[in-house]
């Protein structure tokens, strides 16, 4: 290990040429702080490559009838901009910042297997490249990101769109997949001594179920994706129903990795608000036991309910019905993590630090979209609500008031541990309130909409069906979004300059990556500390009442 | 009557005003569902703003006392969402049950109306098969005819629901909720319209270029007018002496290669696109985005992509005079 470390240190300073040293050495990392960071910018760069997207598409919607873009042009955009936030925006970032902290939480020196690490952080970037490349060749796909059979068959799209959107999936899917095999073997193999499973920090332990489901669900679609492939270019027929194939095979194989995908994406995000929450409260965490078990039985239960998304292909009764529990099921355990945040709040000490108000945001929209999911879940009133505008604001909900709300603040909270200085707290609430009222004002009416009979995915509508003002509102909180994401990335690189300097702790937080000095050494820790509870840096600060004497 | 028809088209698809019995039993359900996570919504929203307001950071201070968790209070805190989710199960099985029926065989009598729907790119395809028994077999598009109840008997409607190309979705909020058109499945909804009336709905999968452009037009009738309609619907095409020019000048051309227009010994057999035999019984052009004159049926005939880009239906170069006669022929076909 010695070696290693000393290896690590001198290189940044081997070339002679500086500029190109420091590219080089960003393209060539296999240091797991450094490839966090690439994901992370990879994933910013793309989100505000989709949030574009998602501007043309608002501004389409405006008035019935528009003409602002062409219809295959508009099923273009929402193809890539479905594609680009789930696998080129919302599984990289979190992937990324999984990749920063888990090593530094749990004590270890790297990832498991470094080279693997890079190749998968290069794989998702070019896999996501690819998939641009596709309006280089005559314009972007136009199937929807879930892409249901048989409209991807050669049939009814003809370009090279789709095929490129398939080997750029695939070669994301294998990059996703190394993440997925890292994480679990790097936290089940390196934690620093003491440090058990049931003391590992509850975002490891969220990272830990998402690699577990990274690791099952991949292989369905790189398998389905490699079909299409197939079908399209050496004349399969998986999907095509003329000669034997199933077009209903695609829509569960899709699901199969499409509903684990949520929770892949959502997971982390509990994981992060799940460390934040009780530093800023002042407290512990309330029911780590009971929250660990509920974060394994969400990643059990989500293998087993993917036909809610398919209510209305003609399920028979029974199915229906068991989706629907299943499905009902998974608002137990999100439920209890939901009340042991509150429990955790009570009788605290809460700063509304900018991570922390980024928490409460989530807190407060997550639970609508949890609620709305419930609805979806209920069958019958699914067959209404299922590819309406409804939809489109439930998942909205989840991803923007969850994942992007709890991203927010795990970015605001481990940025100075990344870069050793502060982001600005006034930016931050500016970006806050913007995105709060913007994004409630977008997704809101689109609820209201899609219960007045708007399908998902038109690019343009019928005036007089009373569905005008509610897209008219949400193309207003799409502007009054789309500053606070200026405003974001501004900060993000002014504070690296501007930002006060950090120091080891800023937040007086308890876990191990606040031990070392921010931002870290090449090599993390001089010496690996020796761990007795879940929160290390309590007991160093408090030796009259350490926490293992309650765990 | 296309007045009368107009006056009565409903300007919403809104779920929550529904008028057949599968969209009320939705309607009862939904409403529960939303009482009960409006309750969840404000209960948790309430606890979690008092949190934030009294536990609020004051003077600077000691940390606060530690609570490890509760073995009492986290089985409680599953136990209640449990019950909740049990008592969803329950009332998500009764209605699932009530608006998931499998269709019944037609027998005499039955006042029910089968049709098999179609779904292309980008219009729907409508077979009639039984009503009240008798056998129906024959074809039209866009505009589904059917019968309203009345006091002797209920009128169901049983749609077979396939597809031609990609996945569809059929979905008319007023009237039942929507299930997919996919292609090697045959799927079955139903509904029974209680008021006549124009009932609005359209494509609710996403199925290619002018999916937006997919609309479907419910015409409920009482069982008086919707007789007349079928017998109509059933005569082959009306034979205007005045238009036979016109129905040369559009037989000599590609259009029946796609089209049917139903007459003894007619060479106009195309399948690909709507039957015309009756094209002037509908009140609308290509899937419901245009109202149906002789003027926008020449506009449509000049040129489909202006209306509908994408659309399967090319312009074709056909010289002025003899577009003129086509659509002249085609306006007579009621």
């Amino acid at each position: 290990m010695a070696t290693v470390v000393r290896e690590l240190e001198l290189m940044p300073t081997a070339e002679p040429a500086h500029a190109r040293s420091i590219l080089s050495g960003w393209l060539t990392t296999v240091d797991h702080k450094q490839i966090g960071i690439l994901y992370v910018v990879m994933a910013v760069c793309f989100l505000i490559i989709g949030g574009c997207e998602a501007l043309v598409i608002r501004c389409q919607l405006f008035w019935p009838h528009s003409q602002l873009v062409a219809p295959d042009a508009f099923n273009g955009l929402f193809t890539m901009h479905g594609t680009t936030m789930v696998f080129f925006v919302g599984m990289p970032i979190l992937i990324g910042i999984g990749n920063y902290l888990v090593p530094l939480m749990i004590g270890a020196r790297d990832m498991a297997f470094p080279r693997l690490n890079a190749l998968g952080f290069w794989a998702t970037l070019f896999g996501g490249m690819l998939v641009y490349f596709s309006f280089a060749t005559g314009g972007a796909p136009a199937l929807g990101w879930f892409a249901y059979a048989p409209l991807t068959e050669h049939t009814f799209a003809r370009g090279p769109a789709t095929d490129l959107w398939a080997l750029g999936l695939v070669v994301s899917g294998i990059g996703t997949t190394t993440a997925g095999i890292n994480f679990i073997a790097t936290i089940l193999g390196m934690r620093a001594p003491g440090m058990t499973l049931r003391k590992i920090p509850f975002f490891t332990w969220t990272i830990l179920w998402t690699a577990v489901q990274i690791v099952i669900a991949m292989p369905p679609l790189t398998a389905i994706l490699v079909m299409i492939l197939l079908d399209r270019n050496l004349g399969a027929h998986f999907f095509d129903v003329q000669n034997g194939g199933s077009a209903l095979l695609w829509q569960h194989l899709f699901w199969f990795f499409g509903h684990p995908e949520v929770y892949i994406l959502i997971l982390p995000v509990f994981g992060m608000i799940s460390e934040i929450i009780p530093v800023f409260s002042r407290k512990v965490l309330f029911g780590y036991e009971f929250m660990a078990a509920a974060t394994a039985a969400i990643a059990f239960i989500s293998l087993g309910v993917w036909a809610h998304h398919m209510f209305a292909v003609g399920l028979s009764r029974p199915e229906g019905l068991f989706f629907a529990v299943t499905s009902l099921l998974v608002s137990i355990p999100t439920g209890i993590k939901f009340f042991n945040w509150l429990a955790t709040m009570y009788g605290g000490r809460i700063s509304f630090a900018s991570p922390m108000l980024f928490a409460c945001g989530f807190l407060s929209m997550f639970l609508i979209g949890g609620l709305t999911g419930i609805m979806l879940a209920v069958v019958p009133f699914n067959f209404q609500l299922t590819d309406s505008y409804f939809v489109v604001g439930h998942f909205h909900w989840v991803l923007i008031g969850g994942t992007l709300f709890g991203t927010f603040a795990g970015i605001h909270y481990w940025y100075p541990k990344v870069t050793g200085r502060m982001l600005s707290e006034r930016l931050a609430r500016w970006q806050f309130c913007l995105l709060y009222i913007g994004f409630i004002l977008t997704f809101g009416p689109m609820h209201i909409a899609g219960i007045l009979g708007m399908p998902r995915r038109i690019y343009t509508y019928e005036a007089g069906l009373g569905w005008e003002i509610w897209n008219q509102l949400s193309t207003i909180g799409a502007i009054i979004q789309a500053p606070s994401f200026a405003i974001f990335a501004y900060n993000l690189i002014a504070s690296l300059w501007k930002g006060k300097p950090a120091g080891d702790n800023p937040w007086d937080a308890w876990t191990l990556e606040w031990a070392t000095t921010s931002p870290p050494p090449s090599y993390n820790f001089e010496t690996i500390p020796t761990v007795h509870s879940r929160r290390p840096l309590w007991d160093l600060k408090h030796p009259d009442d350490p926490d293992w004497q309650y765990e | 009557m296309e007045l009368l028809l107009l006056a009565q088209v409903q300007d919403d698809m809104c779920m929550f005003r529904p008028a057949s019995p599968p969209a009320e039993s939705i309607r009862d359900l939904s409403i529960l569902v939303l009482a009960i996570t409006g309750l969840i919504f404000l209960i948790v929203e309430a606890v979690l703003v008092y949190c934030i307001i009294r536990f609020r950071r004051g003077a600077a201070g000691s940390e606060p006392p530690q609570f490890y968790g509760s073995k009492p209070i986290e089985i409680a805190w599953t136990a209640a969402p449990a019950l909740i989710v049990f008592l969803l199960v329950l009332v998500t099985a009764r209605t699932l049950w009530e608006v998931n029926v499998q269709p019944p065989e037609p027998r005499e009598g039955d006042g029910a109306l089968f049709v098999t729907v179609i779904g292309h790119q980008w219009w729907w395809e409508y077979q009639y098969e039984y009503y009240n028994g008798q056998k129906l077999g024959f074809a039209t598009s866009n505009e589904l005819h059917v019968p309203v109840d009345d006091a002797q008997l209920p009128r169901p409607v049983y749609l077979k629901l396939k597809s031609a190309d990609v996945c569809h979705s059929f979905w008319v909020p007023k009237l039942a909720g929507k299930t997919d058109l996919i292609p090697g499945r045959t799927n079955h909804i139903w509904f029974q319209s209680k008021e006549p009336g124009v009932y609005l709905g359209q494509c609710a999968e996403y199925c290619g270029t002018q999916h937006a452009k997919m609309l479907i037009r419910v015409v409920a009738e009482p069982n008086m007018d919707f007789e007349k309609w079928l017998a109509n619907e059933q005569r082959p095409a009306v034979e205007d002496p005045a238009a036979q020019k016109g129905k040369a000048a559009l037989l000599a051309q590609s259009c029946i290669n796609c089209h049917t227009i139903r007459f003894p010994d007619s060479p106009a057999k195309g399948t690909f696109g709507p039957d015309l035999t009756h094209l002037m019984s509908r009140t609308s052009l290509a899937s419901g985005i245009l109202r149906n004159t002789p003027q926008t049926l020449h506009d449509w005939v000049a040129d489909p992509q202006k209306h509908k880009p994408g659309c399967l239906m090319p312009a074709f170069s056909v010289n002025e005079h003899d577009r003129a006669l086509m659509v002249g022929y085609l306006s007579t076909l009621r």
